[in-house]
């Protein structure tokens, strides 16, 4: 027997009883983070492939969303921030050994990329916003450029993006203090995530069936490799080192087990693949319900991640005093 | 470099949690936060047990995962040593630190929002004293000095006792050390 208990008052907010600094924030976050790079390729893609015919959606009016979907994830970044007013320190350094420093960095590539992408597709898109923006002072010489450089953007939006959907992986992954965080395999997990959500998100807006069709393929593909990259990431998990072995027992028999079976890889994951399938092969018509389920999955897949790395942990104090009394003290 | 170390005698640590009133006076740790606290560990089956008192603060590692994962730089070493201290003007509050810091040792200054932890009182150190808690300790069981000077009170006390330190396979190479 062991039993480790603290005798003296500790109850440091957010990491007493068990670390609890990251609530819904981070995973809104890194889903939307995941979600912007997905739309981002998909985009890219288009233009690429030349499917202004095929798949008119993806190549005229996917590419606004990843502005608007990524604002709303920095936002509830920022909202996570406990010293606000400090958020420009982001940028007045570069740490390489912090992934979250090259995160701010690498956004900073993305959020012009992401602008010229998107202007490149006003004209044709959304011909009302083009014409707002064609009233403004270089208006219409920005639309012309982007447009002018539009395959060479798409170009470069490929590799920002895939880098853009593995650090939200990497992000978490590089804390070697979280047992269940520390597996490489997160990083290629949230970007195939983050594909998935974007196709699903495309399927809701896409119009034409052969659109739909290649985003129904293309997802089913996704899924199938996230729910390998899971299989691999239990397994990694699982013949790792002691601290490892605890974490992954959380969702093998532990507290986070029907969380994880029940509410993330059945609805988010096996449920939609089986949608989709059968949508596919004409056994039922395409519905939203797919897509809003893999795009509930993918954000139940960072919300739980999230969740597992900060209860499995290397220190796990007994609290022997009633925190009830500090609580009292602080109030 | 100066590589700083506490050690502390577990054998003659009672408990009594001085160093943790001491620290927060020193300091002026909010109520409700700590910088230090004491553990007790207790090993084995009824009736052949064995209990141990540790007090416990941040390490100071050699091999900060604080320092490293840290976006801003506020979380450094100061000057030339060991010691991990949290610039506040450079914090966001982003919480890295926390996560990536292996003892829970971190804090969220309350209300100002950065990020706090022990400092080895390095304020103290700067007029020749010692830490707060080490000065305090009414058993005399903690001390303080520096690591790669083999002829400090601490280098001779790790030389001639058997020691140990906190989840030193993590790779974060801990400056607290325990004598057993």
């Amino acid at each position: 027997m062991v039993e480790e208990l603290l005798v003296t008052a500790r109850y440091n907010a957010k990491v007493d009883p068990s670390l609890a600094i990251w609530s819904w924030e981070i995973p809104v976050y890194l889903f939307l983070g995941g979600l912007t790079a997905g739309i981002m390729c998909f985009a890219a893609y288009a233009v690429l492939a030349r499917k202004a015919a095929d798949m008119p959606f993806t190549h005229d009016r996917f590419a606004l969303w990843a502005p608007v979907v990524l604002s709303v994830g920095m936002t509830a970044l920022f909202l996570d921030l406990e010293h606000k007013l400090y958020v420009f320190r982001f940028y007045t350094s570069f740490e390489p050994a912090s992934p979250m420093s090259w995160g701010a960095w690498i956004l900073v590539l993305v959020y012009p990329l992401m602008v010229l992408q998107t202007l490149s597709t006003l004209r044709r898109g959304y011909p009302a916003l083009a014409g707002w923006i064609e009233q403004l002072p270089f208006g219409s010489a920005a639309l012309d450029q982007s447009e002018r450089f539009r395959t060479p953007v798409a170009t470069l939006v490929i590799p920002l993006a895939v880098g853009l959907g593995i650090y939200t992986g990497v992000l978490l992954s590089a804390f070697s203090a979280r047992p269940f965080w520390n597996t490489g395999l997160l990083g290629p997990l949230f970007l195939v995530s983050g594909l998935s959500t974007a196709g699903a998100l495309a399927l809701i807006g896409a119009r034409l069936d052969c659109e739909k069709h290649f985003f129904t393929r293309t997802d089913i593909t996704l899924i199938g490799i996230e729910l390998t990259l899971i299989a691999l990431l239990i397994i990694n998990l699982a013949t790792g080192a002691a601290q490892q072995q605890e974490a992954v027992h959380l969702i093998l028999g532990g507290d986070y087990t029907v969380p994880f079976w029940l509410w993330f890889v059945l609805p988010g994951l096996l449920v939609p693949v089986v949608l989709e399938t059968f949508e596919l092969r004409g056994i039922c018509r395409f519905s939203l319900a797919a897509s809003l389920l893999v795009l509930y999955g993918g954000f139940m897949l960072r919300y739980l991640t999230v969740e597992l790395g900060q209860v499995s942990t290397w220190t796990d104090y007994a609290i022997q005093f009633d925190p009830q009394l500090l609580l009292r003290l602080t109030n | 470099m100066i590589n700083y170390a506490m050690v502390i005698d577990t054998t003659a640590c009672i408990g009594c949690g001085d160093c943790v009133v001491a620290c927060k006076n020193e300091n002026h740790v909010p109520a409700g936060l700590n910088r230090d606290w004491v553990v007790e560990e207790t090993r084995g089956e009824y009736p052949h047990l064995h209990t141990e008192f540790r007090s416990e603060r941040c390490n100071h590692c050699g091999h900060a995962t604080c320092v490293t994962n840290c976006p801003t730089g506020a979380s450094q070493y100061w000057k030339d040593t060991n010691i991990v201290l949290v610039a506040a003007e450079k914090c966001t509050g982003c919480k890295a630190c926390i996560a990536a810091c292996p003892y829970d040792a971190r804090l969220i200054m309350h209300p100002q929002g950065y990020i706090d932890k022990c400092t080895f009182c390095h304020h103290r150190l700067e007029h020749g004293l010692d830490p707060a808690c080490v000065s305090t300790c009414p058993t005399g069981c903690m001390y303080f000095g520096i690591l790669n000077d083999p002829d400090s009170q601490i280098s001779r006390l790790l030389r001639s006792r058997t020691h140990k330190t906190l989840l030193p396979e993590t790779g974060n190479i801990p400056n607290v050390y325990y004598l057993v």
